[in-house]
């Protein structure tokens, strides 16, 4: 049986917290430049030698890519055969927030209430923990700041069996298209399809918080995911919405099954600061 | 054509403000987000006194994060705009004349921009370590207590940004899309609205 120690998680989310907020990716940066190559739009290139050049600075500097560090996502997955020991897990993975997000200099985003008493809570915790036992021996943590310009712009469908294909992507076009500039395009967009109203949403999540660029195993959707990219970027919106042709960098889709009367659809947007990080032990 | 303005900003400088145009702001300019502009507006509406004068000012809409040592501000993009919509008649009818954000205003408040002779820039969204090299002083003026929300005045110096609405109507996204889009949609983009 695998042990981990709570100590061993605390700090993990705490070095996750400041790297997703410092360092891009290379396969983003790799995405930037491509989209630099293939950008026609004159204020469209400027937009993307911007980026660049922001993702430089502020991996040279240890600042972070964004002023908007985020509400923490923190995707667990537990192998059955795992042991967890030293104190409580999820208490453990705010511990990590709050020592990240201070002493990375991070901005603390977050509301202890969302509606009466909007009062911050000074450290960015709570995070927003999902936790999922899996087979094997495992333990993985996905790490995710997600900045809320491109998370207000997300929306969700119960749409039924007849829209099929084209309702979705009528909806994730839609879905694009009206959020515009807001969300800091180019865009990675993750979609959600099937289960009910509550995992749908959940699905679009972990669909951005896969690898950049990994496809569906279905080869139907992985295909859908490539159809969907070319289209987006049709929609003319492109770099800061200020018109061109690369609006999206990646589409990824997450499925699961759903009810004969039932065809869920969620479209979560992010930005192309798109931060994600992955501990694993 | 790069322009340079300094608030506060008079009718003539306006007047020449053409959507697209490229320009470079030195001076002192003022941040506030959500938090703050409740506040402000909640003041207005009570006949209280601002703690700022807005009259001929530029408001940016930035909660940046905190300073490493040594430097002034820390990362200092820009927030979306829209979420300020609601509050933009109080604040434009108190003088103010121009704001910093990123995205699309609601038509409401484009015509606002009109009605009351105000513009409104965008700064590149997302990229807040570059940006934050523009900002020479950062300092307090109100509402400590919101955290990364209170209000600071901030010394910028050719900072740049883009008209993306001026005070002769007409609207940056809309014509940037339409050049571009290649695909025919079966439905009518709507913005999305706040007012
Ligand atoms: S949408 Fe993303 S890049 Fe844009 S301001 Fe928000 S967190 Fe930053």
């Amino acid at each position: 049986m695998k042990i981990v120690r709570v100590e061993e998680v605390e700090e993990a989310v705490r070095r996750l917290s400041m790297e997703v907020n410092y360092y891009i990716r290379d396969e983003l940066k790799d995405a930037y430049k491509k989209a630099l190559e293939r950008e026609v739009s004159e204020t469209g290139r400027e937009i993307l030698s911007q980026i660049i050049e922001n993702v430089e600075l502020a991996a040279k500097e240890q600042l972070p890519i964004c002023q908007d560090t985020g509400v923490s996502i923190v995707y667990v997955e537990i192998g059955q055969d795992v042991k967890i020991e030293g104190g409580n897990l999820y208490d453990a993975i705010n511990r990590g927030v709050s020592k990240g997000y201070k002493e990375g200099y991070l901005r603390k985003s977050v509301v202890k209430d969302p509606l009466f008493n909007r009062v911050n809570t000074g450290d960015n915790t709570p995070a927003m923990i999902h936790v999922e036992v899996v087979p094997g021996d495992i333990f993985k943590i996905t790490f995710m700041a997600k900045g809320t310009g491109a998370e207000n712009m997300s929306r969700l469908a119960m749409l039924t069996p007849a829209a099929g294909v084209k309702g979705i992507r009528d909806f994730v076009l839609k879905t694009v298209a009206e959020a515009g500039p807001n969300p800091c395009p180019p865009v990675v967009v993750g979609i959600g399809i099937g289960g009910t109203f509550d995992t749908v949403g959940w699905l679009a999540k972990k669909a951005l918080m896969r690898k950049f660029g990994s496809r569906h195993p279905d080869p139907n959707y992985a295909k859908l995911e490539l159809e969907l990219l070319d289209e987006i970027n049709k929609l003319g919106v492109g770099p800061q919405g200020l018109g061109g042709r690369i609006t999206a960098l990646d589409v990824r889709i997450e499925t699961a099954p759903c009810h004969i009367g039932a065809l869920p659809v969620a479209v979560n947007l992010d930005c192309h600061a798109h931060r994600v990080g992955v501990w694993e032990k | 054509m790069i322009k340079r303005i300094t608030p506060p900003l008079d009718d003539k400088v306006l007047e020449d403000l053409r959507i697209g145009d490229k320009v470079l702001i030195t001076g002192k300019i003022y941040s506030a987000r959500d938090a703050a502009h409740k506040r402000f507006v909640e003041t207005i509406n009570k006949g209280g006194q601002l703690p700022i004068d807005l009259r001929g000012q530029i408001i940016y809409y930035v909660g940046p994060t905190p300073p490493k040592p040594g430097y002034v501000i820390g990362s200092a993009g820009p927030t979306t705009s829209i979420r300020m919509d609601s509050y933009m008649e109080p604040m434009l009818k108190a003088g103010l004349k121009a704001t910093i954000g990123k995205g699309y205003r609601s038509w409401g408040v484009v015509d606002l921009f009109k009605k009351y002779r105000a513009v409104y820039f965008i700064a590149t969204g997302g990229v807040g370590a570059l940006i934050s090299k523009k900002i020479k002083n950062a300092k307090i003026v109100a509402y400590e207590d919101l955290g990364p929300e209170a209000v600071m005045e901030l010394e910028v110096q050719d900072f740049p940004v883009i008209v993306a609405n001026d005070i002769h109507g007409g609207d940056i996204f809309e014509e940037g899309v339409k050049k571009y889009q290649e695909i025919t949609l079966p439905f009518k983009i709507e913005r999305i609205s706040e007012v």
